[in-house]
């Protein structure tokens, strides 16, 4: 199960604190199961049990029920891609993640701490740039930082300008989103995340609005962040070959309400290069999600599934 | 630009025709300029025609040359200034209050949920009201002074900058305010960064709308008891059938609302790429 380019043992059981702040932390990758006593709290860095969703958007007490009872764990470092249905309640666990959205029923913690409010924390990157139009790229990407108080300007400045740099958007530091293509705007979204160190990225669908070919290069390029900074990931997308290429684990969901069908652990070399999609391996992988896709989603398909989005934001 | 070629730089190196989208068609400054001046020419020729064959008698109808003349008397008169001061002071006084009033209401009743449930029904009787028909009132409880003109002028003035505002607030960008929320802003700090800067371009436009109000605020003050005043003047000179001074007065009007407007114009454009 270990990949060979992986970073081998992780250190002893640390706080989130120290994890945090070295950020290059070697992982073990693959596996779910706690490796020993002292990883279980790395392994169940976020942790869902039993976690059901009912909402109403427009007041209506009944209520809808997005996800049911889901068992779901994410170790730190790992980078997990949710794939199911439109409409399966994926986007709804993840606002759940994001501190949105209470959930109905179960455990929801991050780091053992139950998540009840959204925070620096779990940075999201939306599928939309979502970003201030009357602000520069750098100062979108230190928006994060201020609001958080976490460093004093003068470093957050410093920390946005790695990061847009990072994000290959140097020459365009002082330009407004107004100026930038859909790509990029996407570029400065995930920098202004990632400007806060979150425990977890979570990421909803952030290519789905762009381009075939900006996006495939935009995947290469989070993976190549990926590598530098070794941030944990939670990836909500609808395209099976996305999540293969991305991820060291992929949850299926079911048609609404979500729950994980099925799970398929990616183990394709490291670093990723755009060839892998080639492989007979990487084939079979996304026939494998394909699959447990198709039969998960036979139940519930729902004749509105277009409003995936909408609906679930 | 469109560029016919990728590898040449200058298209006219290459010695190829530039093409443009074949619906394309973009504001043309000069056949803008032109075409406007033509059309106030004819205007004024179809004036000076009218009065020529006298369609009204010139009592009713004077010609370009008689506003003139009365722009000249007007100029003239001893009480030009205090005209001038009077009703600049109440527009001025009033406008600025009601710009400052709307936009601190605004964002009051938009941003805080039970500040607005509080002030709704206010807000929405006064706005049903025909403000004008205040003028009585304010006349009975401020005097015939400057105070109960510019009280007017306010009144008429708040309301387009005061319902703007607030639906400006009301209308941002849900994304962007839970963007906000995710990194962990304060109610404050959303407001600042994200609330007050995006309803700028709405606050605009309610600034541009509340200047025509506030002409009529001045206009509708002076009608009654005004001791100088420009509109005192048009309400004058309409009593005694000097229909050449009521044109001036009116051309007065219009240039001040004009130039205003263009100004808060101007400030519209610069925010234009704000508006989310």
């Amino acid at each position: 199960m270990r990949v060979g380019v992986d970073l081998g043992v992780s250190h002893e059981s640390t706080g989130r604190e120290t994890a945090h702040e070295s950020g290059q932390r070697p992982v073990p990758r693959g596996q779910q199961r706690a490796v020993d006593s002292e990883d279980t709290a790395d392994a169940n860095h976020l942790l869902a049990e039993g976690v059901s969703i009912a909402y109403s958007t427009d007041g209506r007490p009944e209520g809808l029920l997005a996800v049911d009872t889901l068992d779901f764990t994410v170790r730190r470092g790992e980078f997990v891609c949710i794939v199911g249905p439109s409409g399966c309640g994926k986007t709804t666990f993840l606002n759940a993640v994001a501190g949105f959205l209470p959930i109905s029923l179960g455990t929801l913690n991050l780091d053992g701490v139950p998540i009840t409010r959204p925070g620096p924390d779990r940075a999201m990157v939306f599928q939309q740039p979502n970003l201030l139009p009357w602000r520069t790229v750098l100062r979108n990407v230190t928006y994060g930082l201020e609001m958080s108080g976490m460093m004093s300007r003068a470093d957050a400045r410093a920390r946005a300008l790695e990061l847009v740099e990072l994000v290959g958007l140097a020459d365009f530091k002082d330009a407004r989103p107004g100026a930038l293509s859909g790509g990029m705007r996407q570029r400065v979204n995930l920098a202004r995340a990632l400007a806060v160190e979150p425990q977890l990225l979570l990421l909803d669908e952030p290519f789905a609005s762009v381009d075939a070919q900006t996006r495939e290069v935009l995947q290469r390029e989070l993976l190549n962040i990926r590598d530098r900074t070794n941030f944990t990931a939670l990836f909500v997308t609808h395209d099976i070959v996305e999540s293969v290429f991305l991820a060291d684990r992929v949850c299926v969901f079911s048609a609404r309400p979500g729950r994980v069908v099925h799970e398929v652990i990616v183990d394709l070399p490291k670093p990723r290069k755009q060839e892998v999609r080639r492989t007979a391996a990487f084939i079979e992988y996304v026939d494998e999600v394909a699959t447990a896709l198709a039969k998960g989603s036979v139940v519930g398909d729902r004749p509105d599934a277009t409003t995936d989005h909408e609906g679930e934001a | 630009m469109a560029t016919t070629s990728t590898r040449t730089s200058s298209p006219a190196a290459a010695k190829i025709r530039v093409v443009r989208p074949r619906d394309d068609r973009p504001d043309n400054r000069r056949m803008r300029i032109a075409l406007g001046t033509l059309a106030v020419l004819v205007a004024f020729g179809i004036w000076e025609l009218l009065t020529v064959l006298q369609v009204q008698p010139r009592i009713l109808l004077p010609n370009p040359a008689d506003v003139v003349n009365a722009f000249k008397e007007i100029f003239a008169s001893p009480t030009v200034g205090a005209d001038f001061t009077a009703s600049g002071k109440e527009l001025l006084y009033g406008y600025v209050l009601a710009v400052v009033v709307g936009i601190a209401f605004g964002l009051l009743i938009g941003w805080y949920r039970p500040v607005g449930y509080l002030l709704d029904p206010f807000v929405n009787f006064a706005y049903a009201v025909p403000r004008v028909a205040v003028s009585p009132l304010l006349l009975v409880w401020l005097g015939i002074g400057i105070s109960s003109k510019i009280a007017l002028v306010f009144l008429v003035a708040v309301f387009p900058v005061l319902i703007n505002t607030i639906s400006g607030i009301r209308n941002l960008d849900r994304q962007l305010l839970r963007t906000a929320r995710c990194f962990d802003a304060s109610d404050l700090q959303i407001f600042r960064t994200v609330a007050l800067p995006g309803s700028i371009p709405f606050i605009l436009s309610g600034m541009r709308l509340g200047i025509g109000s506030a002409l009529i605020g001045v206009f509708v003050a002076e009608l009654v008891g005004a001791q100088h005043g420009v509109g005192q003047l048009i309400v004058d000179a309409g009593n005694q059938f000097q229909t050449a001074k009521v044109f001036a007065g009116l051309i007065i009007f219009a240039v001040t609302g004009v130039i205003l407007s263009a100004a808060v114009r101007r400030a519209e454009k610069h925010f234009e790429a704000w508006r989310l």
